[in-house]
């Protein structure tokens, strides 16, 4: 039924099962789907070593995530992977949506001009599973072990015991640090007794992937009630390949066996599609959805990441892209503990801006549900009056909602952040994430974002200082300067960071601002290193004496 | 800008006759689907948050 062959991976016995040591490692990262390749990837990047756990053998089944933002696309470029994803991956700026048989409102993502990465991808997740897979496999800091399923977990004072089944039988291993990312079905988060609360959905939704030669444009077309699929939602989605991707509204009546079955869903396809157009399926699953988080990111030695952390509904991609972006935030803490840099205190802020985060992204992807799903008869008098004022009137259209697509959240309210003191310019306020602009480097064209992700950044315009770095208690960070280090020959950096001369930016690991002033004042720089990696005031005080 | 409660239409019993003349013709549904139409149109021309807060609320209690 599929055109894609599904790799295998291979189980392979570790040395530790066969000797029967019960060996420590630093970091074991629970799954082997997007997050937790992510995770495996990133940790290493800050140099950790890392063993991934998968029960199974392959990558994902069906397409699934499928939509991948541009901020994911920034954090997999700093892992060295991004350019394939795009090349492979079908880039899209368009969205229509339909009610009935007419349009009713077209929005563009407008990619701003002068970035490197498009707005949004649509790419198979088996395809980006197995680019993440080959990138961690040419890692000598990472491990996979296929076959090996997670049995139980207990929690020490300073490591967790893991029990893992493998097809030669059962074995422990000790992790100081777990991260999680066996997804909303998590057994780890069972495993450690954490709640998982929040709202579920009285709603299935049938998607496929169907492999077809369509001349529909490379655009997501969402139908409200449409003549093929009366008084339901529909999505269409291009993906690489010619294989699209087609999600169905079903209501919750619906029979979830009944509507897998060939002869359920090629109808429901060649209404939609006219009876001459030729197509093949390759997958169907249904679902249905919830949104809920967990109560704690951080469950003692267990860090919780991507769906086992929080659940969504599908509309707005914010699923896969806030998960890698859990782990942008995890990785270069959890290194900065396990170097001693930083205590434990700093992972807790790890809980509070992702948690932050998944509020944004659970607030947001509700609201689109209530949407697309009205609950009780008025409110769906509400939702048609909109789609229909909005074919004539722009002022509906704002209302329109079939899926706030995903941005970072800015950590607007996080304890790392130093809040401006001086009079400053721009939105580039501490908690957001770094914008990208074009730079020069030795009068080469290169990109802002590859200054940023290696440590702390500081980022000074003019030549305000003979250091290249800056000592911090235990660790130093970078200095670079605009003007010595790099070149901003259009004047875009200067622009999008409302920088005069002197302006200075402080830049964490994860390219989010902690800081920023309008003049370049070491002493102050130092503070804002220490509390930006966890550090208390008292703390402060004695690391810079 | 607070929400207005006191007399704001010029001739009541005009408006009041025009609003209801409107839905003499349509079913139950009609009207309701009309009703929201009305509100979003109406909600859009007024446009303050704080007063569409106002008037939601004061409508929820019952006019009170």
């Amino acid at each position: 039924m599929t055109s894609y062959i599904y790799p295998k991976f291979g189980y392979r016995r570790s040395r530790e099962q066969a000797e029967g040591i019960v060996k420590r490692h630093p970091i074991v990262v629970i799954g082997a789907g997007p997050i937790g390749l992510t995770a495996a990837l990133d940790c290493a990047a800050r140099g950790q070593p890392v063993i991934v756990l998968d029960d199974n053998d392959t990558v994902s089944i069906g397409s699934r995530a499928v939509c991948y933002a541009k901020r994911p696309l920034e954090i997999w470029d700093r892992l060295g992977c991004a350019a394939p994803m795009v090349e492979r991956g079908v880039s899209w700026n368009v969205g229509k949506v339909f009610f009935q048989d007419e349009l009713s409102y077209q929005f563009d993502l407008l990619p701003e001009a002068d970035h490197q990465w498009p707005a949004m991808i649509n790419l198979q997740q088996y395809h980006l599973e197995e680019m993440l897979v080959a990138k961690c496999r040419a890692n000598p800091l990472i491990e996979l072990r296929w076959k090996h399923r997670l049995l139980s977990l207990k929690q020490g004072a300073d490591h967790a015991t893991l029990a893992v089944e493998t097809p030669d039988g059962i074995f422990t291993m000790e992790a100081q640090w777990v991260i999680a990312c066996d997804g909303a079905n998590s057994d780890v988060r069972k495993m450690v007794g954490a709640e998982f609360t929040g709202q579920f959905f009285q709603d299935r939704f049938l998607i496929a992937d169907v492999a077809m030669k369509a001349d529909f444009p490379t655009e997501r077309w969402f139908w409200f009630d449409p003549p093929f699929h009366p008084g339901q939602s529909v999505l269409l989605h291009r993906q690489a390949g010619n294989i699209w991707r087609i999600d169905f509204q079903l209501g919750w009546d619906a029979n979830p066996e009944e509507e897998k079955r060939p002869e359920r869903v090629i109808p429901r396809i060649r209404a939609m599609l006219g009876e001459d157009t030729e197509f093949a399926l390759e997958w169907v699953s249904i679902y249905q959805f919830a949104c809920r988080r967990i109560d704690n990111f951080r469950q003692g030695r267990v860090l919780f990441a991507g769906d086992a952390a929080h659940q969504v509904s599908p509309f707005g991609a914010r699923g896969a892209n806030t998960g890698v972006q859990d782990i942008d935030n995890l990785a270069w803490k959890l290194a900065m503990v396990l170097r001693g840099e930083a205590s434990e205190a700093l992972l807790d802020s790890y809980h509070e801006e992702r948690a932050y985060a998944a509020d944004d992204n659970i607030l947001n992807s509700t609201r689109a549900t209530d949407f697309i799903t009205p609950k009780t008869k008025p409110s769906r008098y509400f939702r048609d009056a909109v789609l229909e004022l909005a074919r004539h009137h722009g002022f509906a259209r704002p209302l329109v909602n079939s899926g706030r697509l995903s941005t970072p959240t800015p950590y607007v309210t996080s304890v790392l952040n130093t809040p401006d003191h001086d009079a400053m310019m721009g939105g580039m306020r501490p908690g957001t994430n770094a914008a990208d602009a074009p730079i020069a480097v030795d009068g080469k064209p290169a990109w802002f974002l590859h200054c940023l992700g290696d440590g702390f950044t500081v980022v000074a315009f003019g030549k305000v200082s003979d250091k290249t770095e800056i000592a911090v208690g235990p660790f130093a960070a970078r200095l670079i300067l605009v003007g010595r280090d790099i070149e901003d020959p259009t004047g875009l950096l200067a622009q999008r960071y409302g920088a005069a001369p002197g302006t200075t930016y402080l830049f964490r690991p994860d390219q989010y601002v902690a800081a920023r002033w309008s003049g370049f004042d070491e002493a102050k720089i130092t503070q804002a290193v220490l509390r930006a990696s966890g550090h208390d005031a008292a703390d402060r005080t004695e690391l810079a004496a | 800008m607070m929400l207005n409660l006191s007399p704001n239409i010029a001739d009541p019993d005009d408006f009041y006759a025009e609003l209801i003349n409107s839905q003499r013709d349509l079913d139950e549904e009609q009207a309701l689907r009309m009703n929201a139409r009305l509100i979003l149109l109406l909600a859009n021309h007024i446009g303050d948050r704080k007063v569409l807060t106002e008037a939601i609320g004061c409508a929820r209690r019952g006019g009170g």
